[in-house]
């Protein structure tokens, strides 16, 4: 598995760059926080939906521009197995609330000096050793069911991605409308 | 720019622009999509080789995420992971310049809930990462991959993921901390 461990130290330091400025963004935006996360799963605090919402919603409208003006090559769009897509869902969720991180954010808590999270990478690396370990057995087992390769909405209702787009930038503003409103103290 | 630094914390929808707008700095320059937890995979193979390098070389999921075409395998030490190790200095240098670095072993709503074991905490935070990506593997990708990435490109399988992930939060949440009145949103440190 060593043959090759380094990728080349352009790509490595662009990554780093990357890293560099997503935690430091996630730090800013408080996600970082056992407590703004759980409170998102307890409807107490929606700093979490507000980020993810917007960040969806900024980068859809750029990623589809870029694309449909050629100025980059295709998308990423990871294969729809949904049996697993699902599956791996249900059980992300228990460990996020428990953990209090996602593996992102988790990773930048301990920038920020959350010891928990140092803990809890380490359970994560033992998560992933036994998925591997899981792996060829769900590859038989649940893998094979509802698989529909590399799809997007748009793709499989035969339409335009801005339909989409401008529903979801129209759900989120709404949303956030509902939710700043909610938030306001009222006058007793 | 200094005191926008210095500020403890931006608003939620400057974030989520600003990580938008980063996910089209990363398709555009580098061809590659946000992601994180790929890499543990890496990682946990990598120790592993330590052990037992045969068995890591067969068995199909590191094979299926880290083999080359030409056969081997690609650079576990890649893009993603030196994002992963960044996410930590990012974050350290954010709470750092503004003045929220702090050692913490247990968040206060777990404090608040289960008390101030430490064992306890971290027994759960271990358990709770372990589940965690497991998860992520098994769905092809986390809150970064699928919840976001995979979300901006309208993928069917994110769009499944995000959802599926947040009704389990929603209920693991609900049993920890039960059902209880819902109140104004707290906010510990004022935003910008």
């Amino acid at each position: 598995m060593f043959e090759h461990f380094f990728a080349d130290p352009g790509t490595l330091l662009l990554g780093a760059l990357t890293g560099l400025i997503f935690g430091f963004l996630l730090q800013k935006g408080g996600v970082t926080r056992y407590n703004t996360i759980v409170n998102q799963f307890r409807f107490r605090d929606f700093t979490v939906l507000k980020t993810m919402l917007t960040a969806i919603v900024v980068g859809s409208i750029g990623i589809y521009t870029m694309l449909q003006a050629g100025l980059i090559p295709g998308l990423s769009v990871k294969p729809a197995e949904l049996a697993m897509n699902i599956g791996g869902g249900l059980i992300f969720g228990v460990g996020m609330v428990l953990l209090g991180y996602c593996p992102g954010t988790a990773l930048a808590a301990i920038g920020q000096g959350s010891r928990d999270a140092i803990i809890g990478m380490l359970g994560a690396l033992a998560g992933a050793a036994a998925y591997a370990e899981a792996y060829p057995f769900l590859s038989r087992t649940v893998e094979p069911f509802a698989r529909y390769g590399k799809i997007t909405w748009p793709e499989l209702a035969h339409t335009s991605p801005w339909m989409f787009i401008a529903g979801l930038s129209l759900f989120s503003v709404v949303l956030f409308i509902a939710i700043e409103r909610s938030a306001r103290p009222r006058p007793a | 720019m200094r005191n926008i630094l210095r500020s403890p914390r931006w608003s939620p929808y400057a974030v989520g622009a600003g990580i938008g707008i980063l996910s089209w700095a990363t398709f555009y320059f580098m061809g590659k999509a946000l992601g994180t937890s790929t890499s543990f995979v890496g990682a946990a193979g990598s120790a592993l080789c330590a052990i037992d390098p045969d068995h890591v070389a067969q068995n199909s999921y590191y094979l299926k995420e880290y083999g080359a075409k030409a056969g081997g395998f690609k650079p576990i030490f890649d893009w993603q992971m030196a994002l992963d190790i960044a996410l930590i200095a990012g974050a350290f240098l954010a709470a750092r310049l503004g003045g929220t670095l702090k050692a913490e072993r247990i968040p206060t709503l777990w404090a608040e809930r289960f008390g101030a074991s430490v064992a306890k905490r971290y027994a759960a935070a271990f358990i709770g990462g372990f589940i965690l990506l497991f998860g992520a593997r098994m769905a092809g990708g986390c809150t970064s991959g699928h919840g976001i990435s995979g979300s901006l490109q309208l993928a069917v399988s994110s769009w499944t993921f995000f959802i599926s992930m947040f009704i389990s939060g929603v209920a693991t949440a609900a049993l920890l901390f039960g059902f209880g009145p819902r109140t104004r949103p707290s906010m510990e440190v004022p935003h910008v």
